[in-house]
């Protein structure tokens, strides 16, 4: 059975249900409604009990490519889809991540519910098919055309500024697009396969891999985003629904890293060790200036938009230190930033939907009236902020370890960031949660119902698990990874 | 060799010249029978298409007449794309109270001239095929006369098509006075290794002339002022077929006769088509009129193509027939979109008016998302794939410094592209538009699902019948 092809594809089933609904129904019709989100939320359900079954049955001992699909196509280009150590546990965050927006827009979304739902049924398959895809058209085809429906969650369900927000996103992402269409084009031309595996085992000319190098960074740099091109992110953050701001940081930022683990690294390692010290200061950077930026943050979403950059900033040391403890941390912060971050913006989204503000003056000793809330928050605020025993220490503490071995002032300085992190999380959770209630428009702000336990329960059971637990996502990555980094050290001759 | 055997390789035309002089005599005697006219025509034109599909291949008429792969190629989606343009066309002037049988007949000649420029072999031929097709044109573009833009738009297509034709013709015999001949082969012997002065002057008049057809830049002046003005429906079809016959015949003159002065030529494709890339992005942005928008959107379009014959090579070709092609089926269905759609009986043309539609028209509001896209280059549609070929034929040649140009300028209009979305989906509707006639309706939703995801199995036989077309061109 083609598995990999029904996860990817399996959310347009839901997309068919929902359009016949709507053709058969009145589309006003909240009968019509209800019965989409259902729908909506048993399709992605469904995608996820899938994505388990494929990482169960995922071999972690081969290093290589699993479940290989190929097909031909036109032109000498194929349809080809697998999946190996670095990519399945994306895939599995995906699926994880979408049933939980579908739940958290239950309510919150009154307008035009049936696109919505459609929206993000076709954006998972799209995130899903980049993380499959093993055809370099494929995967960019999955890769772009992920813009449009972001593009219109942001623009159709997005706050005031969400048309500015929604330009922002689409035209950045996409010059950062094409470059990589460009030198894909060209690899192509080259090579005479666009096959993924075969291109990682091509040898460029170092001379024309700094070229590719730069065409795949402008995109993968956007979308991470790295400073200075993170610009978009806070404001689509902010502008963005919360179910958008969740998929947002939590799977398409991750498209980024992958890109450069899956064709930066192996494809072009001359370039890659060339350019590591610029990746290298542009993270530091990252991580140090934008968490300032995220302390003088008066609005909540922001706040934890800019931590996602800084956050992201660890991300690329990690990858670019080129050896094993890199990779596996910006591996797992990654898969751990997805559950926090989400977490966090779906955090935002409960005192939002409430009192409509995201303001951080506004607020101040919820404590008092929603306990349970201020538990959840006080997780995940400790595991953005890295604290052993939840998912974000471990990927911090293996991304610095891999800098530390690759460039020790690197790591040192990035290890601010940490301080950095637990300094505006910590003011942020002291200004929103604690002290007394001095606004009376929250005295009777209410504590979590039974849907946002819902919601929050797994994601609390995902970061404690991946805190204590890490060797069981390790030793689904181990081979890949270590794979990667024998073929890099190869190549860069070390 | 004989007159009928010369016939055999012109069947189409014969069928088209047979079919037009007949419809126009049924007319003149029947006036009122335009629906006949131009069910009549539609049927001329399939016949056409499959003759050319049918044809022998070879030279005929001493040589003027070329029937191989590539014309084939052209001819049957020139004619195919005239027989969507009657339907489209005949209800709506109806509805305007212009019920004359000359528009079908008109598109007939029209498809006649521009299968002469596909198959033309030597300057002649090409000259009476241009100018068969640009008069017909003239007429169209004017054929709403008691409007008085169209009126205006007719008036200004035909002395600026006109002035057009005149650099042609000078180019032309300027050619054939440093060549000694006008067929094709003759001057590719004259400029093998290289074309003398005498003959790049011609060449480059020839090559102003014909930008001038395509609408590329700097000599597009003439393109958004007539798509505004001229109806609808004739947009929809001169943007399309025309486009596709001119380019062909750009490719003929370039491939067959100067094969040999493809360093020389090249340079003039490459300046020709990134600046009708900057053109066509930059000023469409601050475009208001859907149809203007859409004018330099088909700038930017054609430079795309353009510079896929730019490469120079046999891939060029099939990048560039490929993007023609995809690039037809879209702007058909847009302008489609365009002619179904009003409100209160006022043709929505601005993107302003869109605001809204997908409470409206979700069908049309939908189609018109994809054709957007579509023309932004965005994968799944048809345009990325239109582009992918165009940059990928490009990059082989070496002309990476261009193919990136190209991309970084899709980006520019990309945005222009978005307003429209934008329009369509963000903003709130400011009044019911009215029921979209049944034939603008369907042509456009069969576009759309042309552009996706019918375009992803299409590409499968596209692909390999474009190549099999450019291989007849003769390029390496």
């Amino acid at each position: 059975m083609p598995i990999l092809s029904f996860v990817t594809f399996a959310p347009l089933l839901g997309v068919a249900g929902i359009l016949a609904l709507r053709c058969l129904g009145k589309p006003d019709d909240p009968k019509t409604i209800e019965a989409s989100k259902w729908i909506a939320l048993v399709t992605t359900l469904a995608t996820f009990a899938l994505s388990v079954l494929l990482v169960a049955q995922f071999n972690p001992n081969d290093p290589g490519f699993q479940f290989l699909e190929e097909t031909p196509w036109f032109g000498g280009l194929y349809y080809r889809m697998g999946v190996d150590g670095i990519s399945v546990l994306f895939v599995l965050l995906n699926a994880f991540l979408m049933p939980l927006c579908i739940i958290a827009s239950w309510n919150t979304i009154k307008s035009r519910v049936l696109e919505y739902l459609i929206a993000f049924l076709i954006l998972e398959t799209l995130v899903t098919g980049v993380f499959c895809a093993l055809d370099l058209v494929v995967f960019y085809i999955f890769f772009e055309f992920g813009l449009v429906p972001m593009f219109l969650i942001i623009g159709i369900w997005g706050g005031a500024r969400r048309v500015y927000a929604a330009f922002k996103f689409f035209l950045y992402t996409l010059l950062g697009s094409v470059l990589m269409l460009a030198a894909i084009l060209f690899m192509i031309g080259t090579t005479h396969t666009s096959s993924i595996p075969e291109l990682m085992a091509y040898h460029f000319d170092p001379a024309v891999q700094t070229w590719l190098w730069l065409a795949f960074f402008a995109s993968f740099a956007v979308k991470m985003p790295m400073w200075p091109v993170h610009t978009w992110l806070p404001d689509a953050h902010v502008e963005a629904p919360t179910a958008g701001s969740v998929i947002l940081a939590g799977i398409l930022l991750k498209m980024g890293g992958y890109g450069f683990l899956r064709f930066s690294l192996p494809m072009f390692p001359n370039a890659s060790e060339m350019f590591t010290p610029l990746v290298f200061a542009l993270s530091v950077i990252a991580v140090i200036y934008t968490s300032l930026v995220a302390f003088r943050q008066v609005d909540v979403k922001k706040l934890i938009a800019y931590s996602s950059v800084a956050h992201m900033g660890l991300v690329t040391m990690g990858i670019f230190s080129g050896n094993v403890q890199g990779e596996q941390g910006a591996i797992y912060q990654m898969l751990s930033h997805g559950v926090i971050s989400g977490a966090l913006f779906l955090c935002v989204g409960v005192i939002y939907d409430r009192m409509h503000t995201r303001e951080i003056a506004f607020y101040g000793g919820l404590v008092n009236r929603m306990p349970w809330y201020a538990a959840v928050f006080m997780l995940f605020s400790m595991g953005n902020v890295g604290l052993p025993g939840t998912s974000g220490f471990v990927g911090e503490i293996l991304s610095m370890t891999g800098a530390y071995k690759a460039s020790t002032w690197t790591a040192i300085l990035a290890a601010t960031g940490v301080i950095l992190s637990a300094v505006y999380m910590l003011t942020l959770y002291r200004r929103v949660v604690f002290g007394t209630i001095e606004n009376p428009k929250l005295e009777t702000i209410t504590d979590l119902d039974w849907r946002e336990i819902v919601i929050f329960a797994p994601l609390i059971v995902a970061t404690l698990f991946m805190g204590v637990q890490p060797n069981s996502v390790f030793n689904l990555t181990a081979s890949s990874v270590d794979q990667l980094v024998r073929v890099y050290q190869a190549a860069i001759g070390a | 060799m004989t007159l009928s055997q010369d016939l055999a390789y012109a069947y189409p035309e014969i069928v088209l010249a047979l079919g037009a002089l007949t419809l126009l005599v049924v007319g003149a005697f029947a006036p009122k029978q335009t629906a006949l006219v131009g069910g009549a025509a539609v049927l001329v034109l399939l016949a056409a298409a499959y003759a050319s599909a049918t044809q022998p291949f070879g030279t005929a008429f001493a040589g003027g007449l070329i029937s191989d792969a590539g014309a084939t190629f052209a001819k049957v989606a020139i004619y195919l794309a005239s027989a969507v343009a009657i339907p489209l066309g005949q209800p709506w002037f109806a509805r305007r109270g212009v019920r004359s049988f000359e528009f079908p007949v008109l598109i007939l000649l029209a498809a006649l001239g521009m299968g002469m420029m596909a198959s033309s072999g030597d300057l002649i031929s090409l000259y009476v095929g241009v100018e068969l097709h640009s008069l017909a044109l003239y007429v169209l573009a004017a054929m709403h006369r008691d409007n008085a833009k169209a009126s205006e738009a007719g008036l200004k297509y035909f002395v600026l098509g006109a002035l057009s034709s005149g650099l042609l013709l000078y180019g032309a015999s300027l050619i054939y006075g440093f060549a000694g001949s006008t067929l094709f082969p003759e001057i590719a012997k004259a400029a093998a290794g290289g074309a003398n002065t005498g003959l790049l002057f011609g060449l480059v008049f020839l090559i102003c002339g014909i930008a001038f057809k395509v609408s590329a830049a700097p000599f597009h002046m003439w393109t958004p002022d007539v798509y505004e003005g001229a109806p609808t429906p004739v947009v929809a079809f001169f943007a399309a077929a025309p486009k596709l016959a001119a380019m062909v015949l750009f490719a003929r003159v370039l491939a067959n006769a100067f094969a040999g002065a493809s360093e020389q030529w090249q340079q003039v494709l490459v300046a020709i088509a990134l600046i009708s890339v900057a053109v066509g992005a930059f000023a469409g942005l601050v475009q208001k009129n859907l149809k203007r928008l859409w004018a330099y959107s088909s700038i930017a379009n054609i430079g795309y193509a353009v510079l896929g014959l730019a490469s120079g090579t046999s891939e060029g070709v099939q990048a560039m027939l490929v993007f023609m092609i995809l690039y037809m089926i879209d702007v058909t269905g847009f302008f489609a979109c365009l002619a179904a759609l009003s409100r209160q009986g006022r043709a929505m043309e601005t993107i302003d008016d869109m605001a809204g539609l997908i409470k409206e028209k979700p069908a049309i509001a939908m189609a018109m998302t994809v054709f957007s896209l579509s023309a932004l280059g965005l994968p799944p549609f048809s345009g990325f794939f239109a582009k992918v070929f165009v940059f990928k034929a490009a990059l082989d040649a070496g002309l990476w410094g261009p193919a990136v140009a190209g991309l970084v300028g899709s980006v520019v209009a990309a945005f222009y592209y978005l307003r429209l979305i934008k329009a369509i989906w963000f903003d709130g509707s400011p009044g019911a538009v009215d029921k979209p006639p049944v034939e603008a309706n369907a042509i456009a939703l069969v576009a759309a699902l042309f552009a996706f995801p019918v375009v992803i199995v299409a590409l499968g036989w596209l692909s390999p019948a474009a190549e099999r077309a450019a291989q007849a061109f003769g390029l390496v």
